[in-house]
């Protein structure tokens, strides 16, 4: 990754994404994108790959829109995004240096992902059906996937292992758009991190913040913020446009439905629809991140602490997204009563276990003040895969994985799983078009 | 075709009599009875009542196993493909006989069941759950109102019709959550909610918040030299290779595991079945999630009088509260019933 230190002499943090469309993947000399295709050589992908010690096998496979696909145990994905212009490279910290991102010119591969698959804690992986009724609920069947098959060497520690996955995924998304550099771009969106003394001076509109709740709950369970295990970190301020170079990546082997992929991160919809009203409805100043530790100690010390940046801010409302369910639950009560009662508005987005008949609570804690609420659907939902074709991966992990029981795979490759099983399908940070609502 | 419906009502709607005739034991009719009329006028010709059950309301409420069992047998001679039952309106026995008779109907012979009461009769609470309720008013000024919404929601399930909202729909709120594809992301739904909540304007909420039993901790235990203890856990620990493949995320059932003579669980013989959390060092050690090891020798040293020898354990990864409760019941009616003092619970 080349190394930019030349950062923006303006407060204002300013950031193109220019899009390279992607709509179909083929295999090639070159790795290269033109009319729509991403050409891959796949020798110099799995060179790049090659060398980590961790990793007996790695392969390389498509799974494209529509086809009869399903890719089974699934770990994380990434988009291909490759930094043209400005300071620091793309997921800073991990796999870039550690300087600031967030400005200049961004390669974006929109359309394409790197998915990345392997039997590591087995209960927290995920499905991807490219068609049939599973497709409806993933994110992930309409985009053309370059999928990583990554097994790991014995005897090494499984957290030893998620870290050899997690970063040849970034490493196989920063490589495909790297070599992509140069192709015709399709569309450029300009995005600016205001500083708080350039904000639209009289204040008429509200100002308003996103309260982004990263999972920190250990043991597996983790996310990077430039690549600190936000289980040690402090909430703190974060400009939206460094989230689209990648500043937060996530290191989560937990239950498929509701962790949010480094892919969902990079394209965050909260941040892009608190864009779109920014200026008209509310004046939006940027991210607080914070974690979700297990302990109440810690949950207390982080809701109070992210309560606090809010109002030095002064803001008025704070839009606040959780990751998981159960545990995590407590902190997004915590937040959203810390903050009810310091005068700042609040709305919730989570999602919902309810059992799979619907008729138990959905969330494992709650307050008063949280009566604005919007879920991504019930997670416990039980949906029928019917078989496809190709399976990339290994079918029977769905009788082990969280959703899934013993028996859910049939002989005949039909797979009963809860919605948990499926990845990205009740996405906390609202990347799906499921809800639920009350019969 | 016309659907085949049959309809419960009590003796009272029946014409039979009041509550001196509450005792009748149950009887099926031919044809309509009573309101059955106007529930033959409602539905027109896409179904007919085929038959009408009455039966006492103090009959079925003092034999309500027997009772339900008796009627579904007179109801299943008539091939049906629903039940309407009641109206009940705020007549209390009679509300949750029609509630049991619907749940009976809907379970045994799987197909839908329709009743109609005030939010207030005891068979809402009791049966909402199970089955459609339509809200009536109070009493039987209402039947020309509750009798077509009947009718409407009764063909709408006949015919596999999505249903709407209870307030689209006119039933009361059954607290059954039900997924759908909305037009708009969740992300921009909550950016839409959020500026009206900004903006003092009315929104709606997709999710109002539960209301949980508190349970408080019962007095400590006085006499620990002579009590037996127990250990319960959500924590997944079970005999290695999880011989009741309890599921790593929303358990349908807990596991009873023998550990008497059982110093110390070792990695040779237990493990972990939660899919919550990395399981590598339960798998390890699990005394650290189940601590065997420890209470043994407070056992040796005499703090307590005996580890109670088996233990409980299921996942509580994403299980629904529904199936944790009964789980908790059962295990401890079972540790009730064994002599068991007071249970150490750990979860994860």
């Amino acid at each position: 990754m080349p190394i930019s230190l030349k950062g923006g002499k303006e407060r204002t943090m300013k950031l193109e994404l220019h899009r390279v469309k992607i709509s179909k993947l083929a295999w090639g000399d070159a790795t290269s994108a033109k009319d729509g295709v991403l050409t891959v050589n796949k020798e110099e992908l799995l060179s790049v790959l090659a060398g980590d010690e961790r990793l007996t096998k790695v392969d390389v496979d498509f799974a494209q829109p529509g086809e009869s696909v399903r890719i089974l145990p699934v770990k994380d994905v990434v988009e291909p995004r490759f930094k043209l212009e400005g300071a620091g490279g793309v997921f800073p910290g991990m796999l870039s240096d550690v300087e600031t991102v967030g400005e200049g010119k961004t390669l974006v591969l929109s359309g394409a992902a790197v998915v990345t698959t392997g039997k590591i804690v087995r209960f927290q992986e995920g499905i991807i059906d490219m068609s049939g009724p599973g497709a409806e609920y993933t994110p992930y069947s309409a985009t053309c996937n370059v999928v990583v098959i990554l097994e790991n060497a014995k005897g090494i520690d499984k957290h030893e292992y998620e870290t050899a996955c997690r970063m040849a995924g970034l490493k196989a998304a920063a490589y495909l758009a790297e070599k992509c550099a140069g192709a015709k771009v399709d569309a450029v969106e300009t995005y600016e991190s205001l500083s708080l003394k350039d904000m639209p001076a009289p204040p008429t509109l509200p100002k308003v913040a996103y309260l982004y709740m990263l999972q920190s709950q250990g043991l597996l369970h983790d996310t990077y913020l430039y690549g600190v295990d936000v289980k040690k970190i402090l909430p703190t301020y974060l400009n939206p446009t460094e989230v689209m170079d990648g500043a937060i990546v996530s290191g989560n082997c937990v239950s498929a439905c509701d962790k949010n992929n480094t892919y969902v991160h990079q394209n965050n919809p909260v941040i892009a629809n608190m864009f779109k009203r920014h200026g008209v409805d509310f004046n939006f100043i940027g991210c607080i991140v914070t974690n979700e530790n297990v302990t109440l100690l810690d949950k207390r010390r982080s809701s109070s602490y992210a309560v606090k940046l809010a109002r030095t801010l002064g803001v008025d409302g704070l839009l606040i997204s959780e990751e998981g369910f159960g545990n995590p639950d407590a902190d997004l009560i915590m937040n959203c009563w810390k903050a009810e009662r310091a005068g700042i508005k609040t709305t919730l987005l989570t999602d919902e276990y309810a059992g799979q008949d619907g008729a138990s609570q959905s969330l494992a804690d709650s307050c008063v003040e949280g009566d604005a609420c919007v879920t991504a659907g019930n997670a416990n939902e039980v949906i029928v895969l019917p078989p496809m074709d190709k399976v990339i991966g290994e079918p029977e992990e769905a009788n082990v994985i969280a959703g899934g029981w013993q028996g859910s795979l049939a002989a005949d490759g039909t797979i009963t799983v809860e919605l948990q099983a499926i990845l990205g399908s009740t996405s906390e940070l609202g990347y799906t078009k499921l809800g639920a609502y009350t019969i | 075709m016309s659907y085949r419906i049959v309809h419960y009502i009590n003796q009272f709607y029946a014409g039979i009599g009041g509550e001196e005739k509450a005792d009748i034991r149950p009887e099926i009719r031919e044809g309509v009875v009573g309101p059955g009329m106007a529930l033959k006028g409602a539905l027109g010709s896409e179904a007919t009542v085929v038959a009408t059950v009455i039966c006492g309301d103090s009959y079925f409420a003092s034999n309500m196993e027997q009772a339900s069992a008796e009627i579904l047998e007179m109801m299943k001679q008539y091939k049906p493909d629903a039940v309407v039952a009641g109206p009940a309106f705020n007549a209390g026995r009679y509300g949750t006989a029609c509630g049991a008779i619907c749940e009976a109907v809907m379970k045994n012979l799987g197909i839908p069941a329709v009743s109609g009461m005030y939010p207030e009769n005891p068979g809402v609470e009791m049966y909402k759950k199970s089955f459609y309720i339509v809200e009536t008013p109070d009493s039987a000024v209402g039947m020309r109102k509750a009798i077509p919404a009947m009718a409407k929601l009764v063909l709408k399930l006949l015919k596999g019709e999505t249903l709407g909202t209870p307030a689209e729909e006119g039933y009361i709120e059954r607290g059954i959550r039900k997924n759908k594809f909305y037009d708009k992301l969740a992300a921009e739904r909550a950016v839409d909610m959020f500026v009206a909540k900004l903006q003092g304007k009315p929104f709606v909420t997709e999710y109002p918040m539960p209301v949980f039993d508190r349970v408080p901790p019962n007095p400590a235990v006085k006499d620990m030299k002579n009590a037996t203890i127990a250990l319960v856990t959500s924590g997944g620990i079970c005999p290695k290779g999880n011989p009741d493949h309890i599921e790593a995320s929303s358990a349908s059932k807990f596991g009873e595991y023998d550990i008497t003579d059982v110093k110390d669980l070792t990695c040779d013989d237990f493990c972990t079945a939660h899919g919550g959390y990395d399981a590598t060092y339960a798998d390890q050690d699990a005394d650290r999630v189940l601590p065997v090891d420890v209470l043994r020798d407070m056992e040796k040293e005499g703090v307590f009088k005996k580890l109670y020898n088996k233990f409980y354990s299921t996942v509580g990864n994403g299980t629904a509260v529904a199936s944790a409760k009964k789980f908790g019941a059962e295990i401890a009616r079972k540790l009730i019933a064994d002599g068991v003092t007071a249970v150490i619970l750990t979860s994860t």
